[in-house]
């Protein structure tokens, strides 16, 4: 067990290296003269090649590559390009804003999807199966902006010409500083982060299910004269979990910073937003921390799946 | 009163291609300490037949009576029959690998069951019951291997925590379904002395179901032959072994390796498959595959009737026709050329 910890996160070292190394090769390939636009568009040609030197963009690539790799590796994601701020700091702003957004919808996502994933497949092509595979299939394919729209057009436009003022989109608010703005301003962009996600996760619950379930151990279970419900539930949920817990951590993982679409609409100050503005803004330095914090969040996800899976399976040994 | 006497059960399934009449009318009874063995190759309906009596096949259409100490178990509901089920009948069955939980220790799944029929049984109680029943299936440091995971034991191992599982509650009736086809010839003969001297010491009624009548020749009492849906003989272990009227039966004990012939003692193969259950064959399900076809078997269904005392079988040939000898082939040859020239006549 702690040896399979050690080497995979060796493994995920090499695995960051890798991601930010190819980011850091493609922004070089194609750079957004972040100069130019830091200086505005009436300065001299001394002018911006003055902000190039001191922003060390005229040393040669494997000089700043090397700065680079230096300044990550001892922890210092240095200085946005245009706010001139430390982007850990930038970072730390943001994050809270993504990890509320990105584990509230978790939460309704997994149990909305686990347990219409159940009922599906414990009543097959009933009604409510029927019904909850039509959601699905707008789920998957509604366009993420559009169900944000929608969502909010209904519960902020039309509930607020009824008088009904529940929810309130707007900038990130504490839950520490304010619980009941810090709802209101969520649960609108959970609900539209989570109903893009809670069809696959229906989809998966329902399929490990049925296949679970016509497992011979359930059989077994049944002979037993176990209840129906300790029947699906203890003996074949717990056994169809597995899969969708794996999918979980890495969509859990993968999440931060790609909830763009869902942070602009609702206007939430997030990673995901500063992902937007640093890549229109060509800065790199961002770019690239927001790059290394997210794969390492899929990293860290990762593994804790992995070790994870060794207790919900016995027969998983971890060497 | 037998312990539980079925009359005319019949199972059918609806499906896409048509209704597959897996069961056509079975008939049997069995009593405390008795052991009935159903034979009959795969699809012959012989799992299926017990499996609904246990409430085991969602979907299926039941028809017929299945008195269980005098209650019918297909009316029951399903609360009623799920408190049968492991207490009163357990089942064993064919994989022990696949039938146990892969994510549950043995012991837990044991306790489980008796928990589930004993609420006010401890924990703890329930533990050492089933240290208790794991020793007594000849599991080694039963204390020890009570917290084993399944694919920490090996195959006859697992068999035996099934069967201890089985025990658990001292049931009056045990069903093995096919409960030694996964396992090694070896482990095959302990499994099977296990059972016979644990339903000895126990008093349990055994339906012992298999496909091989090498399994139950030295176990059943009476042995039921289905084909195709429906019991083609009936009778008890040594006629059945000695004195077959059915040639489905004679069929079945000639494809048995008998170990004691020499090189040259070939196996006789049934030709043919078996039939489809959806449009079974007019007549006599098994005339197709049969060497004494009568013209009669093609359009007359023969019934399952009494050839000897406590003997019944359902063929057309005459009822002095049984056993495998040579003379005995002769008359059923002799039988069949009359028949045709009654035919044709």
């Amino acid at each position: 067990m702690f040896r399979f910890i050690i080497r995979r996160l060796l493994f995920g070292i090499l695995v960051l290296w890798l991601v930010s190394s190819t980011v850091f090769g493609l922004l070089h390939l194609s750079p957004t003269p972040v100069e130019k636009m830091i200086a505005g568009p009436r300065a001299s040609a001394a002018t911006v090649a003055l902000i190039r030197h001191n922003l060390g963009l005229d040393r040669p690539f494997l000089i700043q590559y090397w700065s680079f790799l230096k300044n990550t590796f001892t922890g210092d994601l240095g200085y946005s390009y245009v706010t001139q701020s430390k982007v850990a700091s930038l970072i730390a702003d943001r994050l809270p804003a993504t990890l509320w957004l990105v584990f509230g919808a978790a939460v309704l996502w997994f149990v909305g999807g686990i347990t219409t994933g159940v009922l599906s497949a414990t009543k097959a092509r009933g009604l409510l199966d029927r019904v909850s595979t039509v959601f699905v299939l707008i789920g998957l394919s509604i366009p993420p902006f559009l169900m944000a729209l929608l969502l909010l057009f209904l519960f902020f436009t039309k509930f607020g010409d009824w008088g009904i003022h529940l929810f309130q989109p707007g900038q990130y608010v504490s839950p520490l500083a304010d619980p009941t703005m810090f709802l209101q301003r969520m649960i609108l962009p959970w609900l539209a982060l989570a109903f893009l996600i809670v069809a696959t996760y229906t989809r998966l619950t329902r399929g490990s299910m049925m296949d679970v379930l016509s497992e011979d151990y359930i059989r077994t279970a049944r002979a037993k004269g176990l209840s129906e419900r300790r029947v699906v539930y203890r003996h074949g949920l717990r056994a169809a979990l597995t899969p969708v817990i794996t999918q979980f951590g890495v969509d859990l993982g993968a999440l931060i910073g790609s909830t763009i679409v869902t942070e602009k609409v609702f206007g939430l100050q997030g990673i995901g937003q500063l992902v937007y503005s640093s890549i229109v803004q060509g800065d790199t330095p961002v770019i690239l921390g927001v790059t290394l914090l997210t794969a390492l969040f899929v990293v860290v996800a990762n593994l804790i799946v992995d070790i994870g899976y060794s207790f919900l399976d016995p027969r998983v040994r971890l060497d | 009163m037998s312990l539980l006497e079925v009359t005319d059960l019949k199972v059918s399934f609806n499906t896409s291609d048509g209704v597959v009449q897996a069961v056509r009318g079975v008939t049997f009874s069995i009593d405390r300490g008795q052991t009935l063995g159903i034979v009959g190759e795969s699809g012959s309906g012989k799992s299926v037949s017990t499996q609904t009596l246990m409430g085991l096949t969602p979907g299926a259409k039941v028809g017929g009576q299945a008195l269980f100490e005098g209650q019918d178990l297909l009316t029951m509901t399903p609360d009623q029959l799920r408190r049968i089920r492991g207490s009163q009948i357990s089942m064993i069955f064919q994989d022990p690998l696949s039938s146990l939980h892969p994510l549950y220790k043995v012991g837990w799944q044991i306790v489980e069951m008796i928990k589930a029929h004993e609420p006010g049984v401890s924990k703890a109680a329930a533990r050492k019951r089933a240290i208790e029943l794991l020793g007594m299936v000849g599991i080694p440091q039963p204390d020890r291997r009570v917290d084993d995971f399944p694919h920490q034991f090996s195959g006859g191992m697992r068999q035996r925590a099934m069967i201890a599982m089985a025990l658990a509650l001292n049931p009056k009736l045990i069903i093995a379904d096919e409960p030694t086809t996964a396992l090694d010839a070896t482990v095959q003969a302990q499994i099977l002395d296990l059972m016979l001297r644990l339903q000895r010491e126990f008093d349990t009624a055994l339906i012992m179901i298999t496909h091989d009548l090498g399994v139950i020749a030295d176990l059943a009492d009476d042995v039921l032959v289905m084909y195709a849906g429906k019991p083609v003989e009936h009778t008890d272990r040594r006629t059945l072994y000695y004195r077959p009227h059915h040639p489905y039966t004679a069929g079945l004990l000639r494809s048995i390796p008998s170990g004691s012939g020499g090189r040259n003692d070939r196996l006789v193969p049934i030709p043919g498959q078996p039939p489809s259950l959806i449009s079974p064959p007019s007549g006599c399900s098994f005339h197709p595959r049969c060497a004494y076809t009568m013209d009669r078997c093609v359009v007359e269904e023969p019934p399952l009737r009494p050839v000897a005392d406590r003997h019944r079988s359902a063929c057309w040939l005459p009822d002095e026709a049984v056993g495998l000898s040579a003379e005995v082939e002769n008359l059923r040859g002799m039988a069949v050329d009359q028949g045709r020239k009654e035919a044709s006549a």
